[in-house]
């Protein structure tokens, strides 16, 4: 029963009730070789029979729809930076020249960051936690899914989650969000995001060997030089107990629009509850005490 | 590349996390310069001063891979002494005629070949080179078909001043680092980095391979852009070898099979050229230079009666010439604009548009619309009502007023077209790999494959003209129509198709490649370079090895052309002796162990070299076709088995590539006196007015180029709302500088403007968009994605109606990425006003002029 609401948990479908079960799955995404294409948006969009998110030129760069909703489970973000010309990533090809990219003059140059983001499936999906019908639920491969013909539009999963993933659809109600290719997972297929992938900046496979690989080329690209390039949602002991789709990034996670320290809104329940509890205890000591006190 | 060919890129970022380094070279920051290791920002337009910079930079440094340059190169050849340079000239090489705006490019030719051949040459070349010209025939030359007969008088030592080393030399001699920064914009320490990577990059152990699109061909000296790719490869010793080449990323799926089996009007299937009205009255005129031709196109004569014999088979037979006088014939230039032009005079009567969308897609639309506007008929098959089949209804000359619907007296019928999981086939890729595909469902409805419609079409027409005896419906007649038809609508065989190209023997068996071809009528064979793809009776095109079940080279993935080789020309992987240039870059070699100790070439890959031709052999006096060709020459399609890196024949505009201007351009060319390419051919007509050079009225230099979410003009992507809503709308890309000086706001709107329109489009201010000096001055560039048009689910001006029409005078390509126009805040006007707002300009232009 320990870390049922934080913390690590080796065995997610384990806790969930699953006795013989598949190895946790998940994807690792590999932002340094993403190229922006949006296959992953379109591949998942066909499969999960997503509707259209609108017609709308935002002007955040490429990025046309905007973020994660009901009606986007993967969305690619655009982030167009000027970065002082050292800190550009080194050279990856020893034969080659040392690369400042896309210089600008006065020290500075353009960096484009490409990210594809998706629903973490969090060790501790808060989503799951708050949903009272039940809708929400923890698959044998350890991802999180909403069934819509339980969902009854509540709406309490969607500001329950710590990455804004989750949206209603309109016209609809309902909550919707990756499901991982639930209906994929079954079959051996691979989740379509991954699939299409031209570059394998998505990567699907069991969490423990996704971690394996992103460490070891993170490890790559710091002795390449690529200082900045660090892990996001890889680490247990983070705020959901590590997220089941993590991320190798070039730069801190908000400048990808992702939160920095997110945290399973269930993870402060025991505190709460200790707090009520006290708070109770004391509002119960004061009762007691006025009691006490009246019989004088 | 990874803005238009997403899924080939994935190979580029696995090189790179290989260790291979790669720089991207473009106007724009793109997507794949996000992924490069060096991007170089370049003025459209300038890439022949850029890689002039680069030659100049192998030869004065004499970083030149000598052995491979001195054995594989024409770069000991002796040229004519009457030969003079752009650089005696001033921007123009001998022979140029400036009352035809062309060159007689006789003393472009060797010394020795012209002492022995002037007559012949000249009798062959001076009269039929406007013919040629017109007729985009260069083909026919250099690798196409044999020109130069004699071996030409060569100075091993490259020291002879007028050997082709030397004038090489001299002639990039002025494309130093200060005059690519001059002319290019880019900064000379950058253009040193590209050198310095390059070049240490290339030699015995490493190779450099180039990757170029539209970008660089759609200029008009956009064939001379790839020539100069072609003689830096071949100065580093990168053509023939694994990780070196030049690539052309084609445009669309298949765009290299329609160059093969060709969808242009002066080629026929296998590079064969398309025969000439006046010049191949017969069969023999029409084999006359190949007759005594050397190298591979010795063979031109099997190549063709096997064609004659897949098309017209029993019908066919050496007393009616195999039925040569069927085929039609040029009488000069009947290329794409052209026949606009000729549209728009009223010299055409019906168009068929089959995946295609000139209304949107095409340099000029305003002119593309006038002229299939005054047409009898025209066929539109695609997969929804594109532009170009209801501009007379809904186009914008029907907003200005300047066409009426009820003037128009073309008649549009529209065909629905099956996509291509609702058919087999294959696609030709860039790297010549056939890969089948499969149907995967019937087509809906009336959808219909155009296999089917073409098969179809002729059979009706091969109906109604049954029994007939006018001697002008025989071609129809006597061609073998006779396609099996399978499943519920008759759809024909693809496969039959392919075995059909593929070719067959004497007994009816499957060809195994060109080299069983025959001359006297004995085999059949639609595309001889494609031989071989239906070997053994497998269809050699549906294999699907994975690659970590075969070697490196994955010769089991499809099949590649021609028999199967996946690096062509890859002899010269080897040195003269024979033995790989270094252990790392081993690739194809000479066995001397082999076949009972008389040796054969073997290696990686399918030698493309006669397997037993040992690297000593020396060709007997008199030899023909690939005997006349010795053990050390690889380039086994040209004449004198060398590849050329100065051209004495074969090109319009030049033996050598030169820095020209663009037709429209803000600057007047550092380089020479001579502005833009002399021989570009232009069209002066009132409809397709050009923006004057170094014109204040339109300042800017735009380019226009395609988005990974959109497919060329829409027709594929603006009617998918998975597509469109990725990018929703028209927008233009400037700079935070232009910005700032023409009062430009993100996500607002801009007008840009030429003399031929003006359209609008939302503004992305973008640091991706960079401000260059070029000759002291700063130089804005405007980019455009040309997707948009006025239907389907997102809409937008299309990018295209701001060109002119100017052609590259090689192979008529027009020039379409770069122009000047001028840009301001705010939308267009509508109706006439832009009519108005247009002749404002001109007449600026106009006054601006005197």
């Amino acid at each position: 029963m320990s870390n049922r609401l934080s913390g690590p948990m080796p065995d997610v479908s384990g806790e969930a009730g699953y006795i013989d079960h598949p190895e946790r799955v998940g994807f690792f995404t590999d932002t340094t070789v993403c190229i922006g294409c949006k296959a992953c948006e379109v591949a998942c969009k066909e499969w999960n029979l997503v509707p259209e998110t609108g017609l709308e030129l935002t002007g955040m760069s490429y990025d046309n729809t905007g973020e994660l909703n009901a009606n986007t489970w993967r969305h690619v973000a655009f982030v167009e930076q000027r970065v002082p010309a050292e800190r550009a990533p080194a050279d990856l090809a020893p034969p080659g020249p040392p690369s400042p990219r896309g210089a600008l003059g006065d020290g500075e140059e353009t960096r484009w960051l490409m990210s594809s983001d998706v629903c973490k499936h969090c060790t501790h999906a808060a989503c799951l936690d708050v949903c009272p019908t039940g809708a929400i639920f923890r698959t044998e491969f350890g991802s999180v899914v909403i069934q819509d013909d339980v969902c009854n539009g509540c709406g309490y999963c969607i500001p329950a989650c710590p990455y804004g993933v989750i949206g209603q659809r309109p016209g609809d109600g309902g909550a919707f969000k990756c499901t991982l290719c639930y209906d994929r997972l079954g079959d051996g297929l691979e989740p379509a995001c991954a699939k299409a992938c031209p570059t394998d900046s998505i990567q699907y496979g069991p969490l423990d060997e996704l971690r394996e690989r992103a460490q070891a080329r993170v490890d790559d690209l710091h002795a390449a030089g690529v200082t900045e390039a660090r892990l996001y949602g890889h680490d247990d002991n983070d705020g959901v107990g590590g997220a089941g789709a993590f991320f190798l990034l070039l730069d801190e996670p908000e400048a990808y629009g992702m939160p920095p320290d997110p945290v399973v809104t269930t993870r402060d329940l025991p505190s709460m509850w200790r707090w009520a509890g006290a708070a109770a205890l004391t509002l119960l000591g004061c009762a007691a005490a006025s009691f006490v006190g009246g019989k004088r | 590349m990874a803005e238009c060919h997403p899924v080939g890129f994935q190979w580029v970022v696995e090189a790179k996390q290989r260790g291979a380094t790669v720089i991207h070279v473009d106007p724009r920051f793109t997507r794949t310069s996000a992924l490069a290791d060096l991007h170089v920002p370049i003025r459209a337009g300038a890439d022949i001063a850029f890689l002039g910079g680069l030659i100049n930079h192998v030869l004065r440094n004499g970083l030149d891979f000598r052995e491979y340059v001195t054995a594989y190169t024409n770069a000991a050849a002796i040229v004519h002494e009457e030969f003079a340079d752009t650089e005696d000239l001033d921007g123009l090489f001998s022979g140029f005629d400036a009352d035809t705006a062309s060159y007689d490019p006789t003393s472009w030719s060797y010394a020795g070949a012209a002492a022995e051949a002037a007559a012949g040459l000249r009798e062959e070349q001076f009269e039929p080179i406007t013919l040629h010209r017109n007729a985009a025939r260069s083909d026919e030359f250099g690798s196409g078909g044999p020109v130069v007969h004699a071996k030409p008088e060569r100075d091993e030592t490259l020291q002879h001043p007028m050997c082709v080393y030397q004038v090489l030399k001299r002639h990039y001699a002025r494309y130093t680092p200060e005059m690519v920064e001059e002319v290019c914009g880019i900064p000379k320490e950058l253009f040193a980095r590209v050198a310095d990577a390059i070049t240490r990059n290339s030699g015995r152990d490493r190779t450099t391979a180039w990757a170029y699109s539209v970008g660089w061909t759609q200029h008009t000296v956009g064939v001379q852009y790839i020539r100069a790719a072609a003689i830096l490869q071949l100065l580093l010793g990168n053509i023939g070898r694994s990780g070196g080449g030049i690539l052309a990323l084609r445009g669309h799926a298949s765009i290299q099979g329609s160059t093969d089996i060709p969808t242009l009007f002066n080629i026929l299937p296998g590079y064969l050229p398309m025969p000439h009205a006046h010049q191949h009255e017969s069969l023999e005129d029409y084999l006359e230079r190949a007759a005594g031709a050397t190298g591979f196109w010795g063979n031109k004569r099997s190549y063709m009666v096997s064609l004659l014999k897949a098309w017209f088979g029993d019908a066919a037979t050496p007393d009616n010439d195999f039925c040569f006088g069927y085929l039609p014939r040029l009488t000069g230039d009947h290329g794409t604009y052209r026949t606009v032009m000729d549209q728009i005079d009223g010299k055409v009567n019906g168009y068929f548009l089959v995946g295609e969308n000139p209304a949107v897609g095409s340099a000029h639309g305003k002119l593309q619309r006038l002229g299939m506007a005054n047409l009898d008929w025209l066929v539109v098959r695609d997969f929804s009502l594109i532009e170009s089949a209801t501009f007379w209804k809904d186009g914008p000359e029907v907003a200005t007023g300047e066409m009426r619907s009820e003037d128009v007296g073309t008649e549009v019928f529209f065909l629905p077209a099956a996509a291509h999981v609702e058919k087999d086939g294959t696609f030709t890729n860039t790297q010549r790999l056939l890969q089948w595909h499969h149907k995967a469902v019937e087509p809906s409805g009336d959808r219909r494959s155009d296999l089917w419609f073409y098969y179809h079409l002729g059979r009706r027409i091969r109906e109604k003209l049954a029994g007939s005896t006018d001697p002008r419906d025989r071609p129809i007649l006597d061609l073998t129509w006779d396609y099996p038809t399978e499943g519920p609508n008759d759809e024909p065989s693809a496969d039959a198709v392919l075995r059909e190209i593929n070719g067959y023997g004497p007994d009816g068996e499957p060809l195994k490649g060109y080299t069983q071809l025959a001359d006297d009528g004995s085999t059949s064979c639609g595309t001889w370079v494609y031989s071989g793809c239906y070997a053994d009776g497998v269809n050699q095109t549906a294999r699907r090895k994975p690659g970590d079940e075969q070697s490196w080279v994955a010769p089991e993935w499809a099949w590649a052309w021609p028999l199967n080789r996946r690096i062509i020309y890859n002899r010269a992987s080897a040195d003269p002796e024979g033995r790989p240039w270094s252990e790392r870059k081993a690739y194809v070699w000479w066995d001397p162990q082999a076949n009972g100790g008389r040796g054969e070439w073997t290696g990686h890959d399918n030698p493309d070299f006669e397997k037993s031709k040992p690297p000593d052999y020396v060709p007997p006096e008199g030899a023909k076709a690939q005997d006349a060709l010795a053990g050390v020459d690889p380039f086994i399609m040209q004449t004198d088995g060398k590849a050329w890196l100065y051209a004495p024949t074969g090109l319009a505009d030049g033996p050598l590539p030169t820095h020209y201007e663009p037709q429209e351009s803000p600057f007047t060319n550092p380089l020479y006196g001579q502005g833009s390419n002399p021989t570009r051919q232009v069209f002066p007509r009132p409809e397709n007015p050009y923006n004057p050079v170094g014109s204040e009225i339109f300042p800017y230099v735009f380019t226009t180029y395609r988005l990974t979410e959109h497919h060329t003009a829409g027709g594929m992507s603006r009617s998918l709302p998975y597509l469109s809503e990725l990018q929703p709308e028209m927008f233009c890309e400037v700079s935070p500088e232009l910005a700032a000086e023409r009062g430009l706001a993100h996500g607002e709107w801009a007008t840009i403007v030429t003399a031929r329109t003006a359209i609008e489009a939302r503004v992305l201010v973008t640091d991706r968009i960079r401000t260059l000096r070029v000759q002291g001055r700063r130089v804005h560039q405007v980019g455009l994605p040309y997707h948009w048009g006025w239907r389907g689910i997102s809409t937008g001006d299309p990018a295209n109606d701001l060109l002119p029409v100017v052609l590259d005078p090689n192979v008529h390509i027009q020039e379409s990425k770069v122009a000047t126009c001028d840009i301001r805040p705010g939308p267009r006007p509508r109706g006439r006003a832009l009519l108005a707002f247009i002749e404002g300009y001109r007449r600026r232009a106009d006054e601006e002029k005197q």
